[in-house]
């Protein structure tokens, strides 16, 4: 009876959270009415990451940033701004961090250069076995 | 005594190896979100009166010659309380400080100035996260820094300690130069 109690209490309190209690942006939860652009609006949300739950993307989070970030991308597309255009706008005030597309940069190039080099390589290795046996 | 070279090498590589990882896991995370704005102009905004007693605000207001504090927060934000009493003090000392007020709603705001006491002279309320996203503040609190000429100087991530009060006067003072 006192767990029964207890956990009665647990789920009747209410959470601590830091929440706001403003509805959410227009388009955080309403899809653009053209499919077409609504698709483009999607895919780009997709490659963007949540500031707040920072393994997400935006179109995963339900944080009440990310709702207020995906209405924004939806006017931004509604009113005829190019995804690429859009991400640079993000990119331009958060870095890189921001986006889940990798760039080749100063710092990122390796990670580009590297796996060619392996496989180059090893395609020479391959190339002096297959040369050292016949 | 070809092959014994060969795995040298390779034992030499997964060293390296080892050694990243070490160096990358010794370091301390760090998840902050920092702003690309700094030293940008601060983009145009104009953002209607949070609460009834003070105006809002406009990147106008801020390239009025003098630096300002621009404070990112919200009443529903519990380190936004806890910095209240560093933002008075910076009040007290002399700091113009003005406020975003992030998805906020009039009453809740009254209620958190009744507690807390209200150091800003302009308060513009964010109800869609619009200037959040132009000057690229990731959350709340977040205090920028902004010049005379209404160029963000500096971001301060995260609620304002004691310790952090001097150093957000001298970058006021800094900005005047």
């Amino acid at each position: 009876m006192k767990w029964l109690f207890a956990l009665l209490v647990i789920a009747l309190a209410a959470p601590a959270a830091a929440q706001d209690s403003l509805p959410p942006a227009p388009y955080a939860y309403r899809q653009l009415d053209d499919p077409r652009l609504e698709a483009k609006a999607q895919a780009l949300m997709e490659t963007l990451r949540c500031l707040t739950c920072q393994s997400q993307s935006i179109a995963d989070s339900d944080a009440s940033m990310a709702g207020d970030m995906r209405s924004e991308i939806r006017t931004r597309i509604a009113a005829g701004e190019s995804p690429g255009h859009i991400r640079r706008w993000l990119i331009g005030r958060y870095g890189d961090y921001i986006s889940y597309e990798p760039r080749v940069t100063r710092v990122t190039w390796p990670l580009f250069a590297i796996p060619a080099a392996l496989l180059l390589l090893g395609l020479l290795i391959v190339r002096r076995r297959l040369g050292e046996r016949a | 005594m070809k092959g014994v070279r060969w795995s040298l090498w390779v034992l030499a590589a997964f060293a390296a190896l080892l050694g990243l990882f070490a160096l990358q896991l010794s370091r301390p995370k760090n998840d902050t979100v920092e702003s690309a704005m700094i030293g940008q102009p601060m983009p145009q905004f104009a953002l209607p009166p949070a609460i009834e007693q003070r105006p809002g605000l406009s990147s106008a207001d801020l390239a009025d010659g003098t630096p300002h504090l621009v404070n990112v927060f919200a009443s529903w934000c519990v380190p936004c309380a806890a910095e209240a009493p560093q933002l008075a003090e910076l009040e007290r000392r002399g700091a113009p400080i003005v406020a975003v007020a992030v998805r906020d709603r009039p009453e809740d705001l009254a209620a958190f100035f009744n507690r807390y006491g209200n150091p800003f002279s302009r308060i513009g309320a964010d109800n869609v996260r619009t200037v959040q996203l132009l000057i690229g503040s990731s959350g709340v609190p977040e205090t920028f820094v902004v010049d005379g000429k209404g160029v963000i100087r500096h971001q301060h991530i995260g609620e304002i300690r004691p310790e952090d009060v001097p150093d957000l006067l001298a970058r006021l003072r800094d900005a005047k130069r």
